[in-house]
């Protein structure tokens, strides 16, 4: 009896492929390529390869557009993870990638199982994780569900990174209502590798053995990758148990057996299965090679009997890897993959004939043609249009009476709150190299082996992108170089992750193109290449769409880990200079948002040359002893941040150039920083920045004046106690 | 001198701790959890989460082969220290009286915090003060440290009590406690990270006299 009645499987036509997330196009383009009817096996491998997910089939012609090259760049999007030089032969790895849809089903596996996988991204290419970051974004703080989904996400990260014993060193939680039922969760993660020990994955070398390590599979996760690629509706709590659960003790070990094996030249390549499972590893591998792979499915350690074929090729069971070897090295292997408690199969072998070819005791269950399959995925230049009538106008605002209430009641909103009740459940100092701890603009994490140290930030401020999706790609970037230059690093290359909703829908696919475009425009001027990053379409629950929301998270470089900045003030009586020019509206602002209720107006401008200057003039700069960039909350938040942690005050005399509120919490490019005078007033002028001193640090109040009069005058305990602990109290 | 740094499967400050240990003097070396022997003149259990902890933190790794060697070397008087997941498994393994419990918040927390040394007398705080006030941070979501009143009693009348937590208890620890040794002195376990603060660059190097102190 055949595979096919045994396990009973669907006849395959345009209804089955549809069923699988496929478009009936799409299932002709694939019967045009095997030249035939796929059978229910190879179409389940089809749609896992061209689901949105994996193929990036609604990005990829607009996502050419990203600067990917530069002197530094060793390998840009297409690996596991891009890779720049940092110093000599030491090379940073990284990349960042969503996981959505599952912590929105299942907050703490979801999160945890993210982190997971964009760990074994950075490890399969032979590096150690040296640190971790993640962006997150949850609806508003005010209800039941969204403290139960931030609860579950915080502890899965925490989970996960904690006990693999990566350091999560920052990254950003942002509130709004757009976010309520399609959380963001995005996980980034950084490693050190050097240049000649970078593996990549290729299945090369006919009769090479392919093995499987780590965990065994189950049925968890199963078209996870399609189920990432579709919207979702009011069912969506029954795609459970298409999420998958992480084991980080496991990866642990999968991380150190992997790299042990790395050091010995037994292995030919090696593959992380994440999204789509052995479908993907399988072809990927094979595609990139050139080669062809047959694999032995009865062979794969199972959890449970019964799995079939079809399941086996499609789980997205956590903490795996496929391996190549070189053939007659398999004990070598195997030592060491048992050294680490895990077990290793023999699953298949390299072949040249260029097929995936999938046994099932003996039996030919499967035959495709790896390179097509993975080249030859479909690309849409899907049609977009600025939508109509979309109107951005601010209506009138009158100036409140008293700004100070308004600014005890603008800290105390999640966005701007301190983020210690999340980051301090992440261990943030393990591999003890962390030198600026999270709650600034850039965590610093000294580079092993060298004095550098590496800079990171994440950013993206949705509302902009809202109301311009371009300036929005733009200001991201931008203020995510801001933030590395503000610790003293020059950004050295980015990652992004693109968060949209339906890309069916013209004015949704408009935010995207317009994103993208302003994230090269601003990536090109900064002279900083996206080495990596990753699409994620369809957030969008019962027709909504989230804010679109492209974070970028910014890898910078400081010549010396130990001469960094951090962001508060350092001593009484020290000169107070913001560069920049100062904010004049309330338009696009964060106060507008939460205190006004509405996300209208003007984003910011972006101001690319100032940036571009602002980078040459704080890296590794020894003149600042304290620098900050403005952002959510304007100029009173960020200087009240500065006081915080020595409790040191500021009197500042602003020029009455706009109305109080837009001087105050008004939203532009600026840094903040401390100096001691004159030789930072000489650089600045030889920089030709456009800066003011504003005021002197002291005291333990922050006064503002406008002219001569005062439009702010802040407690600084009262305010810090505010702001440390709004989030514990709306979590408990 | 010689420091053996432990690796069970899921340790995850080893190597920090080798680095510490190497800066201060010692010449360090890893031991494998199935090993059997021990010749070094010190020995770390590290932080992590062995066995990713998923029983009770330290009650599989107890049950490693080289746990008999390190009860041996305890025995004859070798110094051993336990650091956060290093500590939870010299209370299971029964090498330091009491247990580590959750924490009271039932959060893990990672912060810098102030520990009072309470006693110099043992040879891992031999260059500290008395009272002296040192910044080092704690990671642990179970480090609150538990034993009943007979155990207390004794641990204060033998000076056994080495570190206490100073101003906030972060995880409802009994007495504040942050670290106790063995009553002849030659164990330690605490669940604060020395060695994260074992130079500037990490905001404090506070720790760094506990690894100096030992090589005597």
């Amino acid at each position: 009896m055949s595979v096919y009645d045994t396990f009973n499987y669907p006849a395959v036509n345009p209804e089955t492929a549809c069923s699988m997330g496929l478009s009936v196009s799409e299932f002709r383009l694939a019967e045009k390529i095997l030249g035939r009817t796929p059978n229910y096996v190879e179409l389940g491998c089809i749609s896992a390869m061209w689901s949105e997910h994996c193929s990036y089939k609604s990005s990829k012609l607009h996502l050419r557009k990203l600067p990917t090259k530069g002197e530094n760049v060793v390998f840009g999007p297409g690996e596991n993870a891009g890779v720049i030089l940092a110093d000599g032969d030491i090379c940073l790895c990284f990349k960042i990638e969503s996981h959505n849809h599952p912590s929105f089903i299942e907050p703490f596996h979801g999160a945890a199982t993210g982190v997971g996988g964009i760990l074994r991204d950075v490890f399969t290419m032979g590096a150690r994780p040296i640190a971790a970051m993640n962006s997150l974004r949850f609806g508003e703080l005010n209800n039941a569900k969204t403290v139960s989904i931030m609860r579950g996400v915080v502890s899965g990260i925490a989970h996960y990174g904690n006990c693999f014993g990566v350091p999560t060193v920052g990254g950003e939680a942002v509130f709004h209502e757009s976010y309520a039922k399609n959380p963001l969760v995005n996980a980034f993660a950084l490693g050190v590798v050097r240049e000649k020990s970078i593996f990549t994955a290729a299945a090369s070398g006919a009769g090479n053995p392919v093995i499987y390590i780590g965990s065994k599979t189950g049925r968890d996760g199963i078209h996870g990758a399609t189920m990432a690629s579709g919207e979702f509706g009011k069912s969506s709590i029954e795609k459970r148990p298409n999420t998958q659960i992480g084991d980080p003790f496991k990866e642990k070990l999968l991380l150190e057996a992997c790299l042990e094996l790395m050091q010995t030249d037994a292995l030919v390549g090696i593959q992380d299965m994440g999204a789509a499972g052995l479908t993907s590893s399988a072809f990927e591998m094979a595609g990139r090679a050139g080669s062809g792979v047959v694999l032995e499915l009865d062979k794969v350690p199972v959890r449970e009997s019964g799995l079939t074929p079809y399941e086996i090729m499609l789980s997205e069971s956590q903490e795996r890897m496929l391996l190549v070897a070189k053939k007659g090295r398999e004990a070598e292997v195997q030592a060491i993959v048992q050294k680490w408690d895990l077990d290793a199969s023999i699953i298949g072998r390299v072949t040249d004939d260029g097929l995936v070819r999938l046994l099932w005791h003996g039996e030919e269950t499967a035959s495709v043609p790896a390179a097509p399959l993975s080249d030859a995925a479909p690309v849409y230049d899907r049609p977009y249009k600025k939508p109509e009538g979309f109107d951005t106008a601010l209506p009138d605002i009158a100036v409140p009476k008293d700004l100070n209430s308004v600014f005890y009641r603008l800290i105390a909103s999640p966005t701007i709150a301190s983020k210690r009740w999340i980051y301090e459940q992440y261990d943030h100092m393990v591999l003890a190299a962390t030198a600026v701890l999270p709650g600034g603009d850039a965590a610093v994490v000294k580079i092993p082996g060298s004095k550098k140290g590496v800079a990171l930030s994440s950013d993206c401020i949705g509302r902009y992108c809202y109301l311009s999706p371009r300036k929005g790609g733009a200001l991201a970037v931008a203020e995510s170089a801001r933030n590395a230059a503000a610790v003293g690093a020059r950004p050295a290359a980015l990652t992004n992750c693109l968060n949209y909703g339906n890309p069916e829908k013209p004015e949704i696919m408009y935010q995207l193109v317009e994103g993208i475009e302003g994230i090269a425009e601003a990536a090109i001027a900064l002279n900083v290449p996206v080495v990596s990053g990753n699409v994620s379409l369809y957030n969008e629950t019962e027709g909504e769409a989230i804010f679109p929301t492209p974070v970028i998270s910014m890898v910078g470089l400081l010549n010396d880990a130990e001469k960094h900045i951090t962001s508060y003030f350092k001593r009484e009586g020290s000169t107070v200079i913001a560069i920049g020019d100062f904010p004049n509206r309330i338009d696009a602002s964060h106060y507008l948002e939460f205190i006004h209720r509405t996300v209208k107006g003007e984003a910011p401008e972006v101001k690319l040359n100032f940036h571009k200057t602002l980078i040459d003039f704080m890296a590794d700069a020894e003149d600042v002893l304290s620098a900050h960039d403005l952002s959510d909350g304007g100029l009173a938040v960020a200087l009240f941040e500065m006081t915080i942690k020595n409790r040191i005050g500021l009197s500042a005399e602003l020029i009455p150039s706009a109305r109080a509120d837009a001087l105050l919490f008004g939203e532009s490019p600026m840094m903040i920083i401390e100096a001691e005078g004159e030789n930072t007033i000489a650089r600045l002028e030889k920089f030709g920045l456009p800066y003011k001193i504003i005021g002197k640090t002291g005291g333990d109040t922050l006064t503002i004046k406008a002219g001569r009069e005062i439009i702010l005058n802040i407690e600084i305990e009262k305010a810090a106690v505010i702001y440390e602990k709004i989030i514990t109290e709306l979590m408990s | 001198m010689k420091a053996g740094i432990i690796r069970f499967p899921g340790s995850n400050c080893d190597a920090d701790c080798f680095e510490a240990a190497r800066d201060a003097g010692f010449e360090p070396a890893y031991l494998w959890h199935k090993d059997k022997t021990i010749n070094v003149d010190l020995v770390i259990l590290p932080g992590g989460f062995s066995y990713g902890d998923y029983l009770r933190c330290g009650a599989i790794a107890r049950f490693s082969p080289i746990m008999e060697a390190v009860f041996e070397f305890a025995e004859k008087g070798g110094l051993v220290l336990g650091i956060c997941n290093g500590f939870q498994i010299l209370t299971e393994a029964g090498l330091l009286p009491g247990a580590l419990m959750r924490n009271r918040g039932m959060r893990f927390i990672c912060k810098f915090l102030n520990i009072t040394v309470e006693t110099n007398s043992t040879p891992f705080t031999r260059l500290y003060g008395i009272g002296e006030v040192l910044s080092i941070p704690i990671a642990h979501g179970e480090g609150n440290y538990f034993s009943d009143d007979i155990t207390l009693n004794e641990l204060k009348k033998n000076n056994q009590i080495v570190f206490r937590y100073h101003g906030e208890n972060p995880n409802g620890s009994l007495d504040s406690i942050a670290g106790i040794s063995n009553r002849r002195g030659n164990v330690l376990g605490l669940m604060p990270h020395p060695e994260r603060a074992s130079k500037l660059l990490l905001g404090s190097s506070d720790g760094f006299r506990l690894f100096k102190g030992l090589l005597g």
